[in-house]
């Protein structure tokens, strides 16, 4: 079995496992992974990123106008089904991303983290100030349907978990095919050495563009689900520190896998839910450890211990 | 007339307090390539310092006066203290790992630090505010100003000045510049690089911290004001170019005055006209503007 069908079935059974699980889980659970799958989407497109060699710590940005395009499709587009809105949302982020991706592909390295901070701090300080937007409050989003499923019906209470689980499974799907393709397969090389990419005749910065584009689709579907999941936007989804939690997210999961942030995330998000009920104020502390030690011991993310196994299996 | 007037010396006060900061990130990141996102969690670290200390000095009674120097003693504290710390607890393991690498330990030290401040201090606020109304206002045409600002330009000033006659005029300086150029030929040459990155690293933090300590007296200190100020002190050295001393002073002003200038004229677009100079020149410029093309090294 080719290793993109075999990542593809086990996506694909974790898809059918997370259907399943679905009502048993309680109320709590079920938005705990809702958040955590809108989360690793983000973190999956900092992995596409990261293969080419690049972080940025500005992806907040594209999070922040996915979850904004929600409200206003719900808002001023009156939608009120909870498919459009995701997919307003990936749209808008994906846009945003082509325009400034003219600019920002033109950049690696800290020079590139700057910028990409840079322009999420802008349309945080935007946010803040434009009141039609509720500015430092934000505003509700909620979506009536799913699926054309009431969300108050004994299903369509499960509309938004089952909308992120099904987008998280495209993605993951689409980026692991992506990454196996012609064009994918020069991301690592661009990271390597970016002058013999061009010698051999692939243009260096309409490939990064692209992955920014990508990378901006995934955020902005992600900050979408979240604001669904959640009921509200406001302007922190932009701040930098909301970017640095998805890097956190990124180097936890390393980028050897798909399916890695998926796990990456959960594992935050659980560890946030314990360290809030038991311990409020050592929560950045645990992370940042956590993100210490994986930087220096385990520079390939907590996923690299499996493959490091299964090689060994082997 | 008036706004011109309050619109230049409110930038030239926010410059100065900017220039103390941002010439701390620039010299640790021009001597070592790290451009240390834990330095507004330092500047956090030196204002609850001087709180705490200051406020135990007034307590019991000494010379108000003498207050100003606990400021300066509690940053120096902090950066003999925590700086070598660092340094020598996490940084030297990460010596000659890329750039991105550097800015994501210490993105997970500020993460660290940010907690630690919470576990030492408490999550209530400190007020010190003694220093700040013991020197009076002065009228500055119509308009009042308080005296404490004064010392913070005159404080920026004098470290400019010191790191300027530091950096130049000394035979320390000049091994330093030797490192900033080539850190391997340095080495070759005897320098002790290691014991250089130290004493920059303590330097950079007792900058973060003397601006840390010199606002405490104006604000209340409190959890995460450590947070904005990194992106702030980004936006200055990457306006005026990473490494430069004499770019963080004009990027301070700059930042300074476009601040101010947007206070005054335009509150709407206060927030993110930092970050908006900052992308432009980015855009155009984005080594800075105050950096020589880097010629490339094989």
């Amino acid at each position: 079995m080719s290793p993109a069908r075999r990542t593809a079935l086990g996506l694909a059974a974790t898809l059918l496992l997370a259907g399943i699980a679905a009502p048993l889980l309680p109320r709590w659970a079920g938005f705990l992974v809702t958040i955590a799958i809108a989360k690793a989407l983000v973190a999956l497109g900092l992995l596409l990123l990261m293969r080419t060699g690049l972080v940025s710590f500005g992806q907040g940005l594209y999070f922040a106008i996915g979850a904004y395009a929600a409200g206003v499709g719900a808002d001023a587009l009156e939608f009120t089904d909870a498919v459009p809105m995701v997919l307003l949302g990936a749209a808008a982020a994906g846009l945003v991303a082509l325009v400034l991706g003219l600019l920002l592909a033109r950049y690696r390295t800290i020079f590139f983290a700057m910028l990409s901070l840079a322009f999420s701090m802008i349309l945080y300080g935007l946010l803040v100030q434009s009141s039609a937007l509720g500015s430092t409050d934000g505003f509700n989003v909620a979506a009536r349907t799913v699926f054309g499923l009431d969300v108050a019906s004994p299903v369509g209470r499960f509309g938004v978990y089952g909308l992120a689980a099904l987008v998280a499974f495209v993605g993951a799907v689409g980026i692991d095919r992506y990454l196996r393709s012609h064009l994918g397969r020069l991301a690592p090389a661009i990271r390597d050495n970016e002058l013999r990419v061009e010698y051999m005749g692939a243009s260096v910065r309409n490939v990064v563009h692209l992955h920014l584009v990508m990378a901006a689709v995934l955020a902005g579907a992600g900050g979408a689900l979240t604001a669904l999941a959640v009921g509200h936007v406001d302007p922190e989804t932009a701040y930098w520190t909301t970017s640095g939690e998805f890097v956190f997210v990124a180097i936890l999961s390393g980028t050897s896998s798909v399916a890695a942030p998926f796990a990456g995330a959960l594992i935050l998000e659980l560890l946030r839910s314990f360290a809030y009920e038991h311990a409020p104020n050592t929560w950045q502390l645990v992370v940042g450890s956590v993100m210490l030690a994986v930087i220096l011991f385990l520079p390939e993310g907590l996923w690299s211990v499996f493959r490091k196994r299964r090689r060994a299996a082997a | 007339m008036d706004t011109l007037v309050a619109v230049l010396v409110d930038g030239i006060i926010y410059a100065s307090w900017l220039f103390i900061i941002a010439a701390g990130l620039t010299i640790v990141y021009g001597v070592m390539r790290i451009l240390n996102m834990a330095h507004g969690s330092l500047y956090a670290l030196g204002a609850y310092a001087a709180a705490s200390l200051a406020g135990a000095w007034l307590r019991a009674g000494y010379a108000p006066m003498g207050s100003y120097a606990v400021l300066v003693l509690a940053a120096l504290l902090v950066g003999v203290v925590v700086g070598p710390l660092v340094e020598r607890g996490l940084l030297r393991f990460c010596y000659g790992r890329d750039e991105v690498v550097l800015v994501l330990v210490t993105y997970a030290l500020f993460l660290i630090l940010e907690d630690l401040i919470k576990l030492v201090w408490g999550v209530e606020s400190y007020f010190v505010s003694e220093p700040y109304g013991l020197l009076g206002n002065v009228e500055f045409g119509p308009l009042s100003y308080p005296v404490y600002s004064a010392v913070m330009v005159v404080a920026a000033v004098v470290v400019g000045l010191a790191l300027r006659w530091g950096i130049y005029g000394t035979r320390q300086g000049k091994l330093l510049v030797a490192v900033i150029h080539d850190r391997e030929v340095s080495a070759a040459l005897g320098i002790n690089v290691n014991r250089i990155f130290l004493v920059t690293f303590a330097l950079g933090t007792t900058l973060a911290a003397l601006g840390g300590a010199l606002t405490a007296p104006t604000v209340s200190v409190v959890p995460g004001m450590g947070v904005e100020v990194i992106v702030l002190a980004f936006a200055v050295v990457v306006i005026g170019g990473l490494g430069s001393m004499p770019g963080a002073a004009i990027g301070s002003l700059i930042v300074g005055l476009v601040r101010s200038s947007a206070v005054h004229w335009m509150p709407q677009v206060e927030l993110f006209s930092i970050y908006l100079v900052m992308a432009l020149v980015l855009a155009f410029r984005p080594r800075g503007l105050f950096v020589a093309v880097e010629a490339r090294k094989i």
